[in-house]
């Protein structure tokens, strides 16, 4: 035994002992390391939550071209008249051929209260946002910005805004701020999402079961594993592509819907929500064969020997047992690769998104534009208002991918209680 | 190209009789290159029990397996040499695996009922067959048989995963005798079980002797002197590490007076 002691324990054998201290210092550093690397994570995401609801939320000033309180009859405040009232206020207001165009649109005395009052807010009243500021000014510097819209905008009102409103996902897209909405985005993406999950997920789990239970071992069914692998790295823009040349170009009778005498006369051509789908779907169509793969492969051997040695054919042994245990893992990871899908935009951009519709889409065949879509382009309008919308429009996306992931998550979790 | 299994209409397989339920010629299975066991030359007495002792690794489930083609399921495994079924090649091109399971059941190591109910666990390969009788009774019949119809027939709606694991195995032989073979091999199916469902198992075992043909894997060498009418011992037989069946006869025999030195020092205790 050495002479040499270094530790509470004594008479450390020189062999082995003398690298203990150093090997804690590295282990030290790399513990330090790891949490750098979180903490740094943590704070990305801490700062775009926070740019994206400071945006969301804020002061505006408010400025009304016919003051409401102008339009008061004997007294009576705006809000109270009666619909004859609003009509002749409209008359008064508006120019003889925009009232003749609403009322033939629907004609006034078949209009219902509410409806003339928003019509008058609208379009006599005008509020327009003069300015805006964000969320964290309009807790800290409430008092700076009152002075200086006393002192720039007088006559404007101070008000506090939510971006994200109810009334924010009805409307339609619209040129005025304070008007417009997220409805058609929403409706185009839940629309591209329908045909892109209609397309994928069949041929996934189709071709998912072929390579997995069907396929003999060889170099070809080898080669189309792993490039199937590899096309799941592919950048979404060269689907893009893809999609712009076989959908849009290649396929427009039918993706344009003129095959089946179905075309929108507005678009004619295939840049529609069915050539989206079809896109997303070729996009996402790696991920859920690999996904849908590793499902099938985790279900049991000893459950599918059972089957086999009570007399199942294989059809009977996929379809009665190898499917079944493994649906909620497909559809696990099917919820994953949607929300991937709902999130694209480059390739949308390619075959074709209109960035400006204020038509609701009513079929495969219509003209899209879908969430991302529309935050980018509302990010880039000139008019400050309009990245206060891009703001809401990604709180509304972020919910919405929110939403899925945890549906993923709790059939993930029904599974491993079950298994 | 697609499916392993051709699905073509089964050349006729007789019907059970004859002194031999089956019967291997000049077997040998191989996994990939490596052939796990050869030479086997062995023939299955109706309606008796024949068990397969051995050490580990000398692949006594390998040749049970190839009673039934459930090797098939492993991609690379194959088999040469000739299974006689009543007399008929179960390798023979034109048989279909499916048919030849039906006929030939398996009841597996572990217990392995599906996560259904009780019921549905006996009446599945009934059902997926294409069974036209009467289901329940069917049912009723098969849980009797295995001496488990007092003890589930309250609760045949319950799940089969609830049970014990004794009782477990026993739905699995229903659940294989449901489907009306006329042989059951029998992967250790008692191994991982308590004494008490051991002995349940065992004595189930020689009730079904009277009506099925059984082959049994065992590792437990009372096991297979209590249960078994004819015992095969398997070895691995030379520097290739292929297995081979270096004696057959009735388990007396093979347990008090064996032949070969090996199987002595086995049965004995005394193998390394």
């Amino acid at each position: 035994m050495s002479a040499e002691t270094n530790g509470p324990l004594g008479g450390a054998e020189q062999t082995f002992d003398a690298g203990l201290p150093q090997r804690k210092r590295v282990a030290v550093a790399w513990h330090t390391l790891f949490l750098a690397s979180t903490i740094i994570g943590v704070i990305a995401l801490t700062a775009l939550l926070y740019t994206v609801i400071n945006q969301s939320f804020g002061l505006v000033a408010v400025q009304n071209r016919i003051e409401p309180a102008s339009l008061a009859v004997d007294g009576v405040p705006l809000a109270q008249l009666t619909q004859e009232q609003y009509v002749a206020i409209l008359q008064a207001n508006l120019s003889p051929g925009v009232f003749r165009r609403y009322d033939s649109e629907q004609p006034f005395t078949e209009r219902s209260r509410e409806n003339l009052y928003a019509l008058v807010l609208e379009r006599v009243v005008q509020p327009r946002y003069v300015k805006t500021w964000p969320l964290i000014a309009a807790f800290f510097d409430r008092a700076a910005i009152e002075t200086e819209v006393a002192r720039d905008f007088p006559g404007a009102k101070l008000v506090f805004r939510s971006w994200v409103t109810p009334d924010f996902l009805r409307s339609p897209q619209a040129s005025a701020p304070e008007l417009a909405g997220v409805r058609t985005a929403i409706l185009g993406s839940l629309w591209t999402i329908l045909i892109t999950i209609l397309t994928a997920l069949p041929i996934g789990v189709g071709a998912a079961i072929y390579l997995e239970e069907y396929a003999r071992a060889s170099w070809a069914t080898r080669l189309i594993r792993t490039n199937i692998t590899n096309l799941a790295g592919v950048p979404s823009i060269i689907y893009g592509m893809l999609g712009l040349a076989i959908f849009v170009r290649g396929a427009e009778a039918l993706t344009s819907g003129a095959a089946f005498g179905l075309a929108d006369p507005t678009t004619a051509n295939g840049r529609t929500i069915l050539s989206a789908g079809l896109t997303l779907a070729l996009l996402i169509l790696p991920l859920l064969i690999i996904n849908a793969q590793e499902a099938i492969r985790a279900v049991p051997r000893s459950l599918r020997q059972a089957r086999y040695g009570l007399g199942a054919t294989q059809w009977q042994t996929i379809w009665r047992h190898v499917l079944p245990s493994a649906l909620p893992g497909i559809l696990t990871g099917t919820i994953l690769a949607i929300s991937r899908a709902i999130g694209e935009t480059a390739p949308l951009v390619v075959i074709g998104a209109s960035t400006f519709i204020v038509v609701d889409p009513n079929g495969p065949f219509a003209k899209f534009t879908t969430l991302p879509i529309q935050i980018y382009q509302w990010t880039s309008r000139p008019q400050p208002q309009f990245r206060n919308l891009a703001a809401a429009a990604i709180l509304v996306l972020l919910a919405l991918l929110l939403t899925m992931n945890t549906s993923a998550v709790l059939l993930r979790n029904r599974y491993s209680r079950r298994a | 190209m697609f499916a392993n299994h051709q699905p073509i209409v089964p050349a006729t397989i007789p019907a059970p009789n004859g002194e031999y339920a089956i019967e291997a010629q000049g077997l040998s299975v191989f996994y990939g290159g490596f052939r796990a066991v050869k030479d086997i030359a062995l023939k299955v007495r109706t309606r008796k029990i024949t068990a397969f002792i051995g050490p580990s690794g000398c692949g006594k489930s390998t040749l049970l397996r190839a009673f039934n083609r459930m090797n098939e399921l492993i991609p690379t495994a194959h088999a040469a040499g000739a299974v006689l079924y009543h007399g008929q090649d179960i390798y023979a091109p034109d048989v279909d695996p499916v048919e030849v399971r039906r006929r030939i059941g398996m009841v597996f190591q572990k217990a392995n009922p599906f996560p259904k109910t009780i019921y549905e666990n006996v009446a599945w390969g009934a059902t997926i067959n294409g069974y036209r009788g009467n289901m329940a009774e069917l049912v009723e019949q098969s849980l009797r048989q295995t001496a488990l119809w007092d003890e589930v027939k309250d609760k045949l709606q319950q799940s089969a995963l609830a049970l014990s694991g004794g009782q477990q195995q026993r739905l699995c032989i229903a659940r294989a005798i449901a489907v009306k073979p006329d042989i059951i091999l029998m992967d250790e199916p008692a191994s991982a079980l308590d004494p008490i469902a051991t002995l349940k198992i065992e004595e189930l075992m020689r009730e079904l002797a009277g009506a099925y043909t059984l082959v049994i894997v065992t590792h437990n060498m009372q096991q297979a002197a209590r249960v078994s009418d004819v015992t095969a011992m398997m070895m691995l037989a030379d520097s290739q590490r292929t297995g081979m069946v270096i004696e057959v006869g009735s388990t007396k025999t093979i347990f008090t007076r064996p032949k070969d030195k090996r199987t002595e020092d086995y049965v004995t205790g005394r193998f390394g």
